[in-house]
């Protein structure tokens, strides 16, 4: 499926390109991602007894896999709410450097903050990844339409599945849980890998997988986020020295 | 419709532990970015820090495996993360190829050793 170029008239309609941005929720091999991994997040909110209420409603409002499976297996173990808060706190630092590098790309000099914060909540690695992939090819006065319907869309699937994977539960196959896990990295290596586009972001990559293991033994409770600070910015420093010598 | 949602308690922990502490960062990163510009340099380094942290997350899991994945032995998480990167570069980048290739790999070294 390919969107009609900036020039078509499709795009004049907000509605429409919010049509578009549902659409393309089929362009993306992501999108089977989810459904699988939201599949998991369902059977497991079964098995520790949540009700499927509790584990829709996780699914609006959190909308972040590895958050919803922090939460629900700490929480299943007998942790207190507090605990859990602080674990599902550390593991959603990611969010924010995510918003902050793509909110740029939907503003126009009129765009108001309030019109951003639907947008901002449906950010988790796929709409990232995606919106990277996707807005270039939409006019910009209509991508925060286009990012809503891409959104409605995810999440719609994403309930279904949790939806499927709950009343599933009973019957999956042991091995399905752990194919399950294993498909988060899998999916966020690939995707986060087709994604970079300058040297800093393989960098980045390499580097953050690289140190990740090595800060570990810390055990400072926000050890993904010293890495990730660490990595990002040598990727960083290496990138601005390669500018530097060129300029 | 309380059958459905479970107690009331249930609910508020579900606000105050999961949806609060993702909302706070996205609402922060919301309050901080809307003033940055698309093409500035601190965007480039913001870039990288997710980029890193996301990489965090992708060895975090791999290497302090959460509940069934840790069954399965250390060599075959890490083969067949590998072996999906391998096939995901030889196919020009396709992640539905690299995914097939990881789990195929994951699920028939697992059913291999029984």
């Amino acid at each position: 499926m390919a969107l009609p170029p900036l020039d078509s008239p499709s795009w004049q309609n907000p509605l429409r390109a919010f049509a578009w941005g549902i659409r393309s929720v089929a362009s993306t091999v992501l999108t089977l991602v989810l459904f699988a991994t939201y599949l998991g997040i369902g059977a497991l909110a079964h098995d520790t007894h949540f009700s499927l209420g509790w584990v829709l409603g996780s699914t609006l409002l959190v909308w972040a896999g590895p958050a919803q499976i922090i939460l629900i297996s700490t929480l299943g173990s007998g942790a207190t709410a507090v605990q859990a808060a602080i674990a599902v706190t550390v593991s959603a630092i990611r969010l924010f450097p995510m918003v902050v590098s793509v909110l740029p790309m939907m503003k126009t000099p009129d765009t108001k903050r309030r019109q951003l914060v639907l947008a901002a909540h449906f950010i988790a690695v796929t709409l990232w990844v995606e919106c990277y992939r996707l807005l270039p090819q939409v006019p910009r006065e209509r991508r925060i339409a286009f990012t809503h319907g891409l959104g409605c869309g995810l999440l719609t699937v994403c309930l279904t599945a949790t939806t499927l994977g709950y009343g599933l539960a009973a019957n999956l196959p042991k091995l399905f849980g752990a194919a399950i896990l294993i498909l988060t990295p899998l999916a966020f290596l690939l995707s986060t890998a087709r994604n970079c586009r300058q040297v800093s972001d393989v960098l980045a990559l390499v580097l953050g997988i690289a140190l990740f293991p090595v800060v570990s033994m810390l055990h400072s409770g926000v050890d993904i986020l010293i890495s990730g600070i660490i990595a990002g910015s040598i990727a960083y420093g290496v990138h601005w020295w390669r500018e530097r010598g060129l300029a | 419709m309380s059958e459905f949602f479970g107690d009331p308690h249930a609910l508020l922990i579900l606000v105050i532990a999961g949806f609060l502490p993702n909302e706070v960062w996205r609402m922060a990163g919301l309050w901080l970015g809307g003033g940055v510009d698309e093409g500035s340099e601190i965007l480039v380094w913001v870039r990288a820090v997710a980029t890193a942290i996301l990489a965090g997350v992708i060895a975090q899991i791999l290497v302090q495996p959460p509940g069934a994945l840790a069954s399965i032995p250390d060599w075959l998480r890490y083969g067949a993360v590998a072996a999906g990167f391998l096939v995901f570069m030889l196919t020009r980048r396709s992640i539905f190829a690299g995914v097939v290739a990881g789990e195929v790999v994951m699920v028939a070294g697992k059913w291999w050793l029984g």
